[in-house]
């Protein structure tokens, strides 16, 4: 039986595509861009084409804009760093209690130390920005803004244009982890308030160990990484071509795939999401449905915990994710989860689905087949769950 | 995923004695679903004889604490409830080939139910009420007696195995300093009897003072992201667009792209408003426009014409054929 992975948040598959355009850049075309030889020089135009694909899918006015990471996480520890040092009249910090850790840890860490003062704006119970305690924090003493385009877990996409503007009023540099929204939300930042953007390539087809982070020309920028010249002296470290080459072609392909992630996607995850709601009694999605990428699905299920679904889905072939407590060693529910208030009784029982392009209808049917069978199955076993009316006739949500 | 034992495993996907026991003459619950799991056992007793004829069982947890509990039921059927009372939770542990150590506190869960269970039914009160023991950690409602026999029965000797068996301090860990007067206090008991060796014995501060501060810190602060501020569930962010009425919107939208239109069929293409949900959007790319590889650039095109005119942050979001 074929596997179905729904954990596409998590990583992707790197598309066979993007392998073919790297694999070339082990063997043959091996050279350093710096270098003046022939060797060099081809794979400088090629590292040169895959910013322009990179600039292309941004929107971003010139590609020169984009300097090449490791990853999501080096491209969010850069933009919070940079602009601290960059700023050194102001020490404060505004983002949100749903941030990723690579965000979130850091600005802990930087508090521990005294570096800076942050400002963790609270969500409402669909995972929305709390505007006006947004507004509230931010002053002259902000050096960044840093807030995620779309949340990891729930999908649920902040208004960041908007919040951009908000934070120039106040002189602060604007940054956004878009981790989870490039290539799946349309993103346009040529005109935009926004000076640095976080991506990471494995979240889009490309490999892992490849990401990259935007900078507005103009915008104050300290590097993190210092040596050598590449990146214009922004991100010293000769250059992870195979891993350029290879995010370049995914930027390629999510621009081709841009309508498919927001119709075909859509449409499946919005038939698994329906599917789930309506075999299953007591259960309800986890985010803003009005304003949330198209692949993810959220979904709390009541009276069970997450790992145990997570166990029977892995025993059918089945990937998914849990924001429970029990699968991550941890003993509370996920952070974001309890930042929207989600109660205990639901938040134990959350599962995220996410899906990308390599989906297709027989996956959806799958999970829709085995899913509930399997939550009949652990609500018989659950004490909370007897009394209640299992038929789901007369379904009254605990929490909605 | 937990590194289970085949018979973990075997126990979670099959559980034996699942269910309720309407017969039951003895009923045990510890836990509770604001912790992440809770068992209620149920036994069908002999009167004559004390043998425990039936057991079941429900539970709301994890994967090794459905396979625990189930465990629990095959080890005390048949048993004098004397016998039964001798089981320790390492036995229901060893039973299922072992368990992660973060997952002992699911074989304390079953142990501390099947005590309940006895105390129910010979009328007595069981000791987990916490009326009689100090609530040491309120985080997982963990108190004194549970954690002293926890330390006791399994020998413990760090303040992160009383976490990982009793799920104390596994939150927000102020009340370290409590589990540390425990432990302590509980080791010299374990070392007067002779059954632990001085040498291993905790000792007040004997953990890296600096490294218990860390981890207490950082869980003050996990703790501090949780505390938010409190927002009415329903309530709509303003819009975005607090001029305009909604006709106004899209009446703008229709005609700025009414205005790009010549520009699209130069190029072979065209476009099309088929809704506008909140700040999105929502058109139809056609004609040359299609699977154009340009496309992004077309939208961002649109996107950024259209804000300019209305005046705030919108976003264009394209949309097949069938959608809508």
């Amino acid at each position: 039986m074929k596997p179905v992975y729904l954990d596409n948040n998590a990583t992707t598959r790197v598309d066979p595509q993007v392998v073919a355009a790297m694999l070339p850049y082990f063997t043959e075309q091996f050279g350093n861009p710096s270098s003046i030889h022939s060797f060099g020089a081809s794979v400088g135009a090629a590292v040169k084409t895959a910013r322009s694909r990179l600039q292309a899918l941004l929107g971003a006015a010139h590609d020169h804009e984009i300097i090449y990471t490791s990853g999501g996480t080096e491209a969010d520890n850069t933009a919070i760093l940079s602009a601290l040092e960059a700023m050194p009249e102001r020490n404060e910090i505004v983002t949100s209690k749903v941030e990723h850790p690579a965000v979130l840890s850091l600005c802990q860490h930087l508090e521990k130390i005294g570096r800076a003062k942050a400002h963790y704006i609270g969500v409402d119970a669909l995972g929305r920005i709390d505007i006006e305690a947004y507004r509230a924090a931010l002053s002259d003493k902000v050096a960044v803004v840093s807030l995620m385009w779309a949340n990891n877990e729930t999908g649920t996409i902040f208004p960041i244009e908007g919040l951009a503007d908000l934070a120039k009023q106040h002189g602060a540099l604007f940054h956004t982890d878009a981790v989870q929204a490039v290539g799946k939300a349309p993103i346009s930042l040529k005109d935009s308030a926004i000076d640095m953007l976080s991506l990471s390539g494995h979240k889009l087809h490309a490999p892992k160990g490849i990401g990259a982070l935007y900078v507005k020309r103009g915008a104050r920028f300290k590097p993190l990484l210092r040596g050598g010249h590449q990146e214009r002296g922004r991100r010293a470290g000769t250059e992870n071509t195979p891993g350029v080459i290879g995010l370049g072609k995914a930027a390629e392909l999510a621009v081709a795939h841009m309508a498919e992630e927001q119709t075909r996607v859509k449409a499946l995850r919005d038939r698994l999401e329906g599917g789930l709601l309506q075999r299953i009694p007591n259960c309800f999605v986890n985010g803003d449905l009005n304003d949330r990428l198209p692949n993810t699905c959220n979904i709390a299920f009541e009276y069970v915990e997450g790992e145990g679904i997570l166990l029977h889905l892995t025993r059918a072939g089945i990937a998914a994710s849990s924001g429970s407590a029990c699968t991550s060693g941890s003993l509370e529910p996920s952070h974001v989860l309890r930042a929207m208030n989600i109660p205990f009784t639901a938040a134990h029982g959350s599962i995220r689905f996410s899906l990308s392009r390599d989906n297709d209808d027989e996956d959806v049917d799958r999970v829709l087949e085995v899913m509930p069978g399997i939550l009949e199955k652990l609500r018989a076993l659950s004490p909370f769950w007897a009394g209640d009316d299992k038929s789901g006739k007369e379904f009254k949500p605990v929490y909605a | 995923m937990w590194d289970y034992t085949d018979k973990v495993k075997d126990y979670f996907f099959n559980p034996k004695n699942a269910g309720v026991l309407a017969e039951a003459n003895a009923i045990g619950e510890v836990g509770a679903i604001a912790c992440g799991d809770a068992l209620k056992l149920m036994l069908s007793v002999d009167p004559e004889s004390e043998i425990i004829r039936e057991a079941k069982f429900q539970t709301f947890g994890c994967g090794s604490a459905i396979a625990s509990s189930s465990a629990l039921t095959e080890i005390i059927i048949g048993k004098t409830l004397d016998d039964a009372l001798k089981i320790t939770n390492q036995d229901i542990a060893d039973f299922l080939g072992g368990l992660p150590p973060e997952k002992m506190h699911c074989s304390v869960m079953g142990y501390e139910a099947l005590q309940s269970a006895v105390a129910n039914y010979r009328g007595e009160v069981w000791k987990d009420d916490h009326e009689e023991g100090e609530l040491v950690c309120k985080c997982f409602g963990v108190d004194a007696g549970l954690i002293e026999r926890a330390i006791k029965m399994n020998k413990l000797t760090t303040v992160e195995q009383v976490t990982d068996y009793t799920k104390a301090g596994g939150g927000c860990l102020t009340c370290f300093d409590k589990l540390e007067e425990i432990l302590a206090r509980t080791n010299a008991e374990l070392v007067a009897e002779g059954v632990l060796a001085e040498h291993d014995a905790y000792r007040v501060g004997a953990a890296d003072p600096k490294k218990i501060k860390e981890k207490a810190q950082a869980a003050k602060e996990r703790e501090s992201l949780t505390q938010i501020s409190p927002l009415a569930p329903a309530s709509p962010l303003p819009p975005l667009s607090a001029g305009l009425t909604n006709l106004q919107k899209i009446r703008l939208i229709e005609e700025t792209i009414e205005e790009l239109r010549p520009y699209l069929r130069k190029d072979g293409g065209d476009c099309e408003l088929v809704d506008v949900e909140g700040s999105n959007v929502l058109v139809k790319l056609a004609g040359a426009c299609v699977g154009c590889q340009m496309s992004s650039v077309t939208i961002s095109g649109i996107q950024e014409r259209l804000m300019a005119k209305l005046g705030f942050p919108v976003r264009v979001v394209p949309v097949g054929r069938n959608a809508h």
